[in-house]
């Protein structure tokens, strides 16, 4: 317990550290964007690698956060702060009521189902126009602020960000070593033995979809801020994708290991922008790639790798 | 609303669905025989109608013969997926499969889009552009095309299934793959066979579908959910109930497009995928025994 | 304490069991033999909730338990264990029994995650129990290891420790001895013994005979899906039926 806190402890100094390296660049924009991906990359891991439920939809509950926030504050002149717990309801409540048909599925149709979701969620912003300014977006968001200190600069956005980032952590680590993650995991070792032992494995799935999708519209919300404009392209099907993609690479189960994939997965195509029509191919290569040869993600594949490196090369030594 | 109106609607929705129909059952056959959604399935019906662009344009092959040398193609595709992908997977848990079916889609996708680019691209009809009038609605020669190779393909894969002792041997796995492996069928050849069989049927429905609508690097996703939804209302049958199911979803979608706004049309048919998948997830037709869930 | 009355339980035309009737009295550890396909882990997959039943009754305490799904009935008292041993593999051993316990703590998502004062106080309470169930079943030397990679014998310790963990009122075990060696399967017969001396009612799906007759106070014999005959152990060794229902089956 004590090193989980420390880990952490070590983890945000890091975080709030970079800045002072990178003050200025155009990279502390890209870690805005690394620090939202992390959010939604351990709530979909809390759903996915903990429970053992798939969700191929997020990118729509990370949609319907976006837009309720710009919608709310811009046509309707709200207070984003109000604004953003408001829209974390209304998506937990949708993702609860949805949740229980959806995750009676198992497997592949869950799967199905889930995208399908996100689909659905991704066809009505694009169609309901005159709400949304459907393909062509939303504009003029106003940035968040404290009195007259506006978070409208790419460092404030990344303290900001970053701030929310590490509570989401500090937290999913928390839940994950407690009572309610044992129970997760257990659903997804054997969900009758969990039964068996007075886990409501049923309700325990919605409620874990819920917060899933809660976490993820926050990130939506704060998306929507730090930006000031939101379009549809950027909650599609391929994103949904993208979050899984980020999920398996750091770790199934490893919530540090989500903030490599996400960080991975933001980063690398910024390196790679000279060959930008590659990372599509990229990505598909890599998932199963790490699928078929390192199923428990660069968090538990790298240090296996590494021992079984310096095992063969200390044996050859010894012979 | 018009008869002639509404038959109009029937009549192209129809054709839509056979489309859906053939790939639903591309599906089918791959879960039947594995238990696996193949999540890929669509990129094989995109790479049926850009194989054959590409014969055309870039090898210069007349119609007739670049047809069947995509098809060809994409089931050679389909044979490397199994055996790169599929087959060496150590822990084929769903989800592991779901993952690794969706990194090949994207991975198949990503090398269209490199070779052939973004563009969209049409193939000339099989046969003229003239409208042929029905009762007061009209079909274009390329409607009859795909109903009557739909017809085709269903016919032959049915007389597989049920008249060659390969067809049989895979319905054999379908029921119980250790059974059959014990009376000595090779279980995994069934598998990579199923891949190519479905794969073959994609990339067809890929090339009858392209002349009507454009192709280009990324219908496959689309296509292939739609033909998922077309497999799920008939119960992930490889047969009568799966066609039956496209050919209801190519209707229903055709007429709400009409209807009711086009932009929703491909939220029909997920919304009709949602509920049956919580209603009545064996199918329209099954039986509520066959545990799929 | 348990009571079925009448259950039928019939898959898709096949009758897996017939009009099955029995009591079992608090503080006894009965036996439910029979020769296979007699139906006995259908029985116990029915008991536990996992299957609902065709028709027939299942009071616990004399409250109608029928159709309540296995996590409603665990905070009514009633555990059990399964013949191909289902671990959460992923997790320690020490993780394992902390599941048994989830019933008797109460720290919701929110106090989890914020880590809340009495949700830390009550994690240390579970905690230094957990271990004192493994001791209690010998394996607490293991506490730090991943579940999956215990020996088939060790893992049905940790099973059973996890169920006691949940300080039940009755355990059903579902072949408790398959695949243990002659020594584990002393050990077991020890550790069966003491869990009904804390009180606890135990009811047992077993092949070993040798153990069977050992420590059943009664016994419920099953064949084909009807109960063939119930007594005590001395009782049931005399009765013709049963001989020739297992001859038949051993020939």
């Amino acid at each position: 317990m004590k090193k989980e806190l420390l880990k952490f402890l070590l983890f945000s100094v890091l975080m709030l550290l970079v800045p002072l390296a990178l003050h200025g660049s155009y990279l502390m924009n890209v870690l805005v964007f690394v620090g939202i991906h992390t959010m939604l990359a351990v709530a979909l891991n809390l759903l996915l690698g903990y429970a053992g439920q798939i969700s191929l939809g997020h990118a729509g509950f990370f949609g319907l956060g976006a837009y309720l926030s710009a919608i709310l504050t811009t046509t309707f002149g709200f207070n984003p702060w109000l604004v953003m717990p408001l829209a974390a309801v209304v998506v937990g409540l949708i993702a609860f009521l949805v949740g229980f048909p959806i995750l009676k599925l198992k497997g592949h149709y869950l799967a199905m189902a889930t995208l399908g979701l996100g689909v659905i969620i991704y066809i009505i912003i694009n169609e309901t126009v005159d709400y949304t300014g459907g393909p062509s977006g939303l504009s003029g968001i106003p940035n968040l602020a404290v009195g007259t200190f506006v978070f409208n600069s790419d460092i404030r956005n990344y303290y900001l960000i970053w701030t929310a980032a590490l509570a989401v952590i500090l937290l999913a680590v928390n839940l994950t070593n407690s009572r309610v993650g044992r129970a997760l995991r257990a659903i997804h070792d054997s969900e009758v033995a969990a039964r068996v032992m007075g886990v409501n494995a049923r309700l325990l799935k919605v409620q874990i979809f819920a917060l899933s999708a809660i976490v993820s519209a926050l990130a939506g919300s704060l998306y929507a801020h730090t930006m000031t404009f939101v379009s549809p392209a950027s909650f599609g099907f391929n994103f949904s994708v993208e979050l899984l993609t980020m999920v398996v690479i750091g770790g199934l189960g490893s919530i540090y290991g989500s903030f490599l994939g996400a960080a991975l997965l933001t980063l690398l195509p910024e390196f790679l922008r000279s060959a930008q029509d590659f990372d599509i191919i990229i990505y598909g290569g890599v998932l199963m790639l790490m699928v078929m040869f390192m199923p428990g993600g660069l968090v538990r594949g790298v240090p296996e790798l590494l021992k079984k490196m310096l095992g063969n090369r200390g044996g050859v030594g010894n012979a | 609303m018009p008869f002639d109106q509404l038959l109009q609607y029937a009549l192209s929705g129809l054709s839509t669905g056979a489309i859906y129909a053939l790939i639903g059952i591309g599906f089918s056959i791959i879960y039947n025989s594995t238990g696996i959604i193949n999540f890929a399935q669509g990129e094989f019906v995109m790479l049926g109608g850009m194989l054959t662009l590409f014969y055309i344009n870039l090898l210069k092959l007349p119609l007739w013969a670049a047809i069947p040398a995509s098809v060809l193609t994409a089931t050679a595709a389909g044979l490397l997926f199994e055996r790169l992908a599929i087959r060496p997977l150590r822990k084929p848990t769903p989800i592991n499969m779901v993952i690794i079916t969706i990194g090949g889609s994207i991975f198949i996708r990503g090398l269209s889009m490199l070779l052939w680019g973004k563009d969209t691209h049409s193939l000339p009809p099989f046969s003229g552009e003239e409208p042929i009038a029905i009762a007061g609605a009209t079909i274009l020669p390329q409607h009859l095309w795909i109903l009557g190779i739909t017809l085709v393909i269903i016919a032959a894969n049915k007389y597989f299934f049920y008249h060659t002792i390969s067809g049989i041997a895979m319905r054999a796995c379908s029921y119980n793959g250790r059974a059959a492996g014990l009376v000595g069928i090779d279980v995994r050849r069934m598998v990579l066979f199923s891949f190519m069989i479905s794969s073959a049927m994609g990339a067809m429905a890929g090339i009858i579908v392209a002349p009507l609508t454009m192709t280009s690097y990324d219908v496959g996703v689309m296509l292939g959910l739609k033909g998922f939804c077309a497999a799920i209302i008939g119960g992930m049958s490889s047969g009568a109930a799966t066609v039956v199911g496209g050919l209801v979803l190519g209707i229903l979608e055709s007429l709400g497009a009409g209807l009711i706004s086009s932009g929703y049309k491909d939220a029909i048919s997920f919304i009709i995928l949602l509920l049956i998948l919580f209603i009545r997830p064996q199918g329209l037709f099954g039986k509520a025994e066959s545990e799929r869930v | 304490m348990l009571e079925v009355s009448a259950i039928t339980q019939i898959f898709g035309g096949v009758t897996a069991l017939d009009d099955v009737s029995f009591a079992i009295a608090k503080g006894d550890i009965t036996g439910v033999i029979g020769p296979n396909g007699a139906g006995k882990t259908t029985l116990f997959n029915i008991i536990s909730g996992i299957y609902s039943q065709t028709s027939g009754r299942v009071m616990l305490e004399g409250q109608n338990v029928s159709g309540l799904p296995p996590e409603r009935l665990a905070p009514r008292g009633m555990v059990r264990t399964f013949q191909n041993i289902e671990l959460f593999g992923g997790m320690t051993v020490l993780e394992n029994v902390l599941v048994g316990m989830h019933t008797r703590c109460s720290s919701g998502f929110l106090a989890c995650a914020l880590k809340m004062p009495w949700s830390v106080r009550e994690e240390a309470r579970i905690r230094r129990e957990a271990l004192r169930w493994l001791e209690f079943t010998g394996i607490s030397e293991l506490s730090d290891v991943t579940s999956a990679n215990l020996s088939f014998g060790k893992g049905r310790l940790l099973e059973i420790a996890r169920a006691l963990a949940m300080e039940p009122k009755i355990i059903l075990m579902d072949e408790p001895a398959a695949g243990l060696n002659s020594q584990e399967t002393i050990r077991l017969t020890r550790l069966i013994q003491s869990i009904r001396e804390m009180g606890i009612t135990v009811v047992l799906v077993e092949h070993d005979m040798e153990l069977v007759m050992d420590i059943c106070d009664r016994i419920v014999v099953l064949n084909l899906g009807r109960k063939l005959a119930e007594g005590t152990p001395r009782e049931i060794q005399d009765k013709k039926e049963v001989i020739a229902a297992y001859l038949g089956e051993d020939s």
